[in-house]
């Protein structure tokens, strides 16, 4: 129980920041909309469904890297790292509770994202549905790790694409493709691992 | 407290330090002093867990006996000093959080704004709110780099009396006058 009340008081922490700033969220929201914009226009008339939902997975993965850039933002700008790892909590809970932001975040921009994509390609069934939710959850578990690592790192903007881009093939791959067990393998293994290799990210060695 | 022995950092092929020994016992007082770039927050944060020695033997307390304040006050300038404080009250299981973290902002006058958000403090009140999360959870060992920094001189007297209370203290300074009668160790980095 106290981990999840660490995890909950982080969380909590995380979204009073971004209700403050404002800083991530509707620069998500904007970003995912202006993509499927340009896509509607860019694609000729009578692409299939196929090739439009390939454009739906890189709004979303796109989105999601720009919401895990600001992601770390705060504890870079003001040194909040060497405060929360050496608070006696499972350092693990920093992680989560990050992920937890990220993800909700990111279902934030998708409740906007998947009406817009009807709206300009083709209707959202319910395997799309499931297979974006299941996505966000690896995004958000295997994208926080790689937010922590890049923050400690000097050339953070460019790490955390090249860290973060290939791992994102996977779920592209399982998304487009309606594989639905492939990304719950996804999420179990890098939520999993992510879990396990936050303590070793966030001091400094 | 802390016992190191032939402790070494380096970045790379830069060596930070090399073969330090510290000991360190309850009361007891390193100063530290150098001027900038000459690795006196690097040895802090060795001290404090945050970064690992490239060579030696370290021992450490637990970390929730630490109080660490680096370069900068480590409070989150969207948050009050309210609910700066409660997270960490909260992550350190503080009985009687409220009470306590009232009464740290009522010693460093900070009280009165205890609702503002501390990005619109000035840099000596936010310095302050940073004394009172290093002094939330009463850690036995202070690790203080540069302390001093933009606090006024109330301010100034405020951390003169937490240092007179004796805990094990290790301050970093490029302006050691105001600490040098206090310290019953010395390591000065060239």
């Amino acid at each position: 129980m106290t981990y999840l009340s660490d995890v909950g008081a982080l969380l909590r922490k995380d979204l009073l920041l971004e209700l403050r700033a404002k800083e991530t969220l509707p620069a998500m929201l904007l970003f995912v909309i202006s993509a499927l914009a340009v896509f509607h226009f860019a694609l000729p008339k009578g692409t299939s469904d196929t090739a439009a939902r390939g454009l739906l997975w890189s709004a979303i993965v796109f989105t999601a890297l720009l919401g895990l850039t600001r992601a770390f933002v705060a504890e870079r700008e003001q040194g909040m790292f060497d405060a929360l790892v050496l608070a006696p909590c499972d350092r693990s809970a920093l992680w989560l509770a990050k992920a937890l932001a990220v993800l909700a975040f990111l279902v934030a921009a998708e409740v906007v994202a998947l009406p817009a994509f009807a709206a300009f390609f083709a209707g959202v069934d319910g395997r799309t549905v499931a297979a974006v939710a299941l996505a966000d959850v690896g995004i958000a578990a295997v994208g926080t790790l790689f937010g922590a690592m890049a923050v400690a790192g000097r050339a953070r903007e460019l790490l955390l694409p090249l860290l973060f881009l290939p791992t994102a093939i996977p779920v592209v791959v399982g998304g487009v493709g309606g594989y639905l067990w492939f990304l719950a393998l996804y999420d179990a293994i890098f939520a999993l691992l992510s879990w396990a290799a936050f303590e070793y990210v966030v001091v400094e060695t | 407290m802390i016992a190191a022995r032939g402790l070494a950092k380096r970045y790379g092929d830069r060596r930070v330090f090399a073969g330090l020994d510290v000991d360190l016992d309850g009361g007891g007082f390193l100063l530290v002093t150098g001027p900038n770039g000459s690795g006196k927050t690097t040895l802090l944060r060795v001290l404090a867990g945050l970064a690992a020695p490239t060579a030696g033997e370290l021992r450490l307390p637990d970390r929730r006996t630490i109080g660490y304040l680096g370069h900068e006050p480590l409070v989150y300038r969207e948050l009050t000093p309210l609910e700066n404080l409660g997270l960490f009250a909260r992550l350190y299981r503080i009985p009687d959080r409220g009470e306590h973290v009232g009464m740290l902002l009522e010693r460093f006058g900070l009280w009165e704004v205890r609702h503002e958000r501390v990005g619109t403090f000035s840099r000596g009140m936010q310095q302050r709110l940073g004394l009172c999360r290093v002094l939330l959870h009463e850690p036995g060992l202070l690790l203080l780099d540069e302390p001093y920094n933009a606090l006024d001189v109330h301010g100034a007297e405020l951390l003169d009396a937490v240092l007179d209370e004796r805990r094990a203290t290790v301050v970093a300074t490029h302006d050691p006058q105001r600490v040098e009668a206090r310290a019953t160790q010395r390591l000065a980095f060239a």
